[in-house]
């Protein structure tokens, strides 16, 4: 035990002497970066399994490995499981030494409980390598706690070429253009939306698109955190709007029994078919990940992307909403230290993201790195942004913000069943959210 | 030494005096040491869970204990509407599915013992038994999809009405303005026409894959004294054109049958347009006429019923569920019933009694007991009913589907996160099943 302490003092000691050279000198010695002091293994939690994203992450781990080649990180792929593998473990004791959480609202009850470990000791790498906004993301009670280090673009609609090709539209700048567009596409014989209803983020991500381009960021946060409540004249108008595309039932793919029925992989496979059977999914960058593997279409040719047009006109409208991996730590040594601080540089982003399914806000990461037009295209608006904020219902308690069937999801559901009744989903939200907020 | 024999007769008899005491407790102690294992697992795996899920049911949502909230969780369970609809469905699971895979179960097993073949009947039917419910919610979820061109039962329901209703040649269109309105299916022109006028009969919403065969660019025929022309043509041109005029690059829509009424209602004419859309009706007598396209031509395919919808997903599961579970039913009621005594059926036959007597008075009666396991069992599968719900109901529907197991998962383990709640309702599913159990715990007592 005290033997152990003592090699993590020496340990500690030796690192902070190299981290203080590797700072003065990084640019001259490429070799001076290889750091063999500081060793250890680290437990690592992650949602990625090995057919989504864990060899990509063990890339990463690999270039980590070349500056510090003494720790050893071991990752485990949890899977989506992992928020109720987290709970538990952290309910027994036994958390992993760090983890990747992609719910904002469970790092917020983690840090409540007094479970996480800051890592305010990468705050300076971290400002070097991410905006502001960034560093926001992370922050919860004050105090850095979590790394966001992937990052998927949610503020993005995919589109079929050959059906705005037929129709004669262009992708839509403005909500109204989008609005006109639609009908154009129902007219030319193809409805204009696939909505995936069964998976009930995927209406919360529309909803959260548009309170966004319409009001803004700050606002945006402030309903994500209850501040404002749901019956707020707001969340009607941003209601008002989507049912302007939720309520056009002629024009979407299924109508709304359709819409209710098909789950997120439905309508992109539907949109995406030969023939197209829809004419655009709103969803997230990872729409491009499902085309790719379970349809024929071809990117350029068959299908493509365009940022959510704005609504109301100002610095806001290119603000870019997220969902993404944060990473968090239960623990503290020098390894972990190593590891956190090497993540938040461009390295690491870069050794994932030239592989593609990978978005950053690392400002250090060239577009350039994206391995093709359209990753770039759906990528490189969460470089420039100057707003980001996280998807909503992410950073609710989970209770409201993601169970399926109930909260919003299941209220979303409703709504979509009956895009009339604005006042009344209004008032149901506004009572879910409580419940939750109070439990929290 | 006899006398020392006779002197040492006592501790015989004293001698398993002493050596009782250890042996009890040795005794005891190897039954001790045979029962640990099985009382550590016990204890392990079923009390210390039980007991911790019990007191775990008066605390917060959140850490391995929480804050106390008394009952709290409890009241949560009964006012919460998600959490009533599971319990009502649960309800709903009790009242039906026992009886009705009991009764199946009777009748497959009487009917199969008077059939050739009879094993292989047994077989199919069993065979669901053999597959995990996981996999039949998955396969029947499949089965139920409401787009006939996936879903088996849909299909079936396509091809059936297909025959009698069959679609239209322009399902999908509508009207490209406000000046076609929709009447009894059928789509009719709002301006009356006379003699010498003109009517255009503009549709869009066509996919390009629908356009009739030997579709040509739309003409408007010139007007004639005494006819009425016009034409019916796919009013969309890429970037969508001006609705309601014959442009360059929209087709005529060839095959349409179009009919003149009277100011009456009355049909005057009826003709069918030609490959540019244009059609004529000759000679018309003075006055005002209407001009209509039939509902038949917009008669709209079978689009399937919502099996998986909010008003047909319960049924849906229980169909399922039940069509998993006969096979069991039959096979444990066709053992009762080839181990029942025969003389008893022949003598109420030779008595005089017809079929569906001897079955309710004397083969039913003499199954009691097996009906009764099967039933009983049924309640306490259905109570805990999880698998099939959570693979056959899509997740839109789950706050309709939902039953007492599911909604324990998800408000302890998926999400919410909520282990306070959670436990409550792992406890009052408990509190369900310990009558019914009790009840078989008795009768296993008096079958010994």
């Amino acid at each position: 035990m005290t033997r152990t302490r003592i090699v993590l003092g020496l340990a500690l000691v030796t690192a902070m002497l190299v981290a203080g050279l590797a700072d003065a000198g990084t640019s001259s010695h490429a070799k001076a970066g290889v750091n063999t002091a500081v060793s250890g293994s680290i437990s690592f939690d992650g949602i990625w399994t090995s057919s989504s994203g864990q060899p990509q992450f063990e890339d990463v781990i690999k270039a980590f490995n070349k500056v510090y080649p003494n720790v050893h990180v071991n990752y485990k792929p949890v899977g989506n499981n992992l928020p109720t593998v987290l709970a538990t473990a952290v309910a027994g004791g036994h958390p992993p030494d760090m983890a990747d959480i992609a719910q904002p609202g469970t790092i917020a009850q983690f840090v409540a409980q007094g479970k996480l470990k800051p890592i305010t000791y990468a705050t300076s790498t971290m400002a070097s390598n991410f905006a502001p906004a960034w560093l926001k993301l992370g922050t919860f009670g004050g105090k850095l706690y979590a790394l966001p280090f992937k990052a998927a673009n949610k503020s993005l609609v995919w589109y079929s070429v050959p059906t705005f090709k037929n129709a004669g539209v262009t992708p839509p700048t403005t909500f109204s253009q989008l609005l006109n567009d639609a009908k154009t596409i129902h007219a030319s014989g193809t409805p204009a939306y696939s909505i995936g209803g069964s998976d009930g983020w995927t209406l919360t991500d529309l909803f959260e698109n548009i309170y966004l381009r319409t009001f803004g960021a700050a606002k945006y946060d402030q309903l994500a955190a209850h501040q404002i409540k749901w019956t707020d004249p707001s969340v009607t108008t941003a209601l008002t709007s989507m049912a302007k595309i939720i309520g056009d039932t002629s024009n979407i793919y299924g109508g709304t029994s359709g819409a209710l029925q098909y789950g997120f992989n439905d309508s992109v496979t539907n949109a995406f078919a030969s023939p197209p059977k829809a004419a655009m999914v709103f969803e997230a960058d990872f729409v491009a990940g499902v085309i790719t593997s379970s349809t024929k279409a071809k990117p350029g040719t068959d299908f493509n992307t365009f940022t959510w047009p704005s609504i109301t006109p100002g610095p806001d409208a290119s603000a870019v909403e997220i969902a993404g991996d944060l990473l968090v730590t239960f623990r503290d040594n020098p390894a972990i230290e190593a590891f956190v601080k090497f993540l938040a540089t461009a390295p690491a982003a870069e050794a994932w993201a030239k592989q593609g399914g990978f978005g950053t806000g690392n400002k250090n990461v060239p577009a350039s790195i994206y391995p093709d037009p359209i990753t770039r295209l759906s990528e490189a608006p969460i470089t420039t942004a100057k707003q980001v904020v996280f998807d909503m219902s992410d950073e609710q308690p989970p209770a409201f913000g993601a169970t399926t069937g109930q909260g919003e999801w299941g209220l979303f559901q409703q709504f979509l069943k009956n895009p009339s009744n604005i006042s009344g989903i209004q008032k149901q939200l506004e009572s879910a959210a409580a419940a939750a907020y109070k439990k929290k | 030494m006899g006398i020392g024999g006779i002197t040492a007769e006592p501790p015989p008899l004293a001698a398993p005096a002493p050596s009782a005491e250890p042996g009890r407790l040795g005794r005891y102690l190897v039954g001790a040491f045979f029962l640990a294992p099985a009382l550590f697992m016990l204890g392990v795996w079923m009390v210390y869970p039980a007991v911790y899920t019990i007191v775990r049911s008066f605390f917060g949502p959140t850490g391995f204990i929480g804050h106390w909230t008394g009952i709290d969780n409890y009241k949560t369970l009964f006012t919460t509407s998600y959490l009533r609809t599971a319990i009502k469905n649960n309800a709903i699971w009790v009242a039906v599915v026992p009886a009705a895979v009991t009764a199946i179960g009777l009748v497959f097993a009487v009917l199969t013992e008077r059939v050739r073949w009879s094993v292989a009947f047994k077989t199919a039917v069993f065979l669901p038994m053999a597959i995990s419910a996981f996999a039949t919610g998955v396969t029947w979820r499949i089965m139920y999809q409401q787009d006939p061109s996936l879903g088996a039962i849909n299909a079936l329901g396509k091809t059936v009405s297909g025959v009698f209703s069959p679609a239209g040649v322009l399902s999908a269109a509508s009207p490209s303005t406000p000046s076609l309105q929709p009447s009894g299916g059928g789509l009719v022109l709002k301006t009356t026409l006379q003699p010498g006028g003109t009517a255009l009969l503009g549709l869009t919403a066509i996919p390009p894959d629908q356009v009739p065969k030997g579709a040509v660019q739309a003409v408007t025929p010139p007007a004639k004294p005494g006819d009425i022309v016009g034409t019916v043509w796919r009013d969309f041109k890429p970037g969508g054109g001006k609705p309601g005029v014959v442009e360059k690059g929209e087709l005529g829509l060839p095959g349409v049958t179009v009919q003149l009424k009277s100011a009456g209602g009355k049909v005057v004419q009826s003709t069918t347009s030609k490959a540019d859309g244009s059609f004529d009706f000759t000679k018309v007598a003075a006055g005002s006429y209407h001009a209509d396209i039939g509902a038949q031509t917009f008669a709209k395919p079978f689009g399937g019923y919502g099996w998986l919808g909010p008003n047909l997903i319960v049924p849906s599961l229980l169909i399922a569920y039940i069509w998993i579970w006969a096979g069991f039913s039959m096979v444990v009621i066709a053992a009762g019933l080839s181990s029942m005594p025969r003389d008893v059926l022949e003598a109420a036959r030779t008595d005089g009694a017809g079929e569906w007597q001897v079955f309710r008075r004397v083969t039913v009666p003499l199954l009691a007991p097996v009906l009764s396991v099967v039933f009983v069992t049924m309640i306490i599968n259905v109570l805990k009913v999880f698998d099939i719900v959570y693979a056959l109901a899509p997740e839109s529907q789950y706050a309709k589907a939902n039953v007492i197991a599911l909604a324990m998962y998800f408000t302890a383990f998926q999400g919410a996160g909520d282990f306070g709640v959670g436990s409550a309702i792992a406890v009052f599913l408990f509190v369900l099943v310990i009558p019914v159990l009790a009840l078989n715990i008795r009768r296993f007592r008096r079958d010994i």
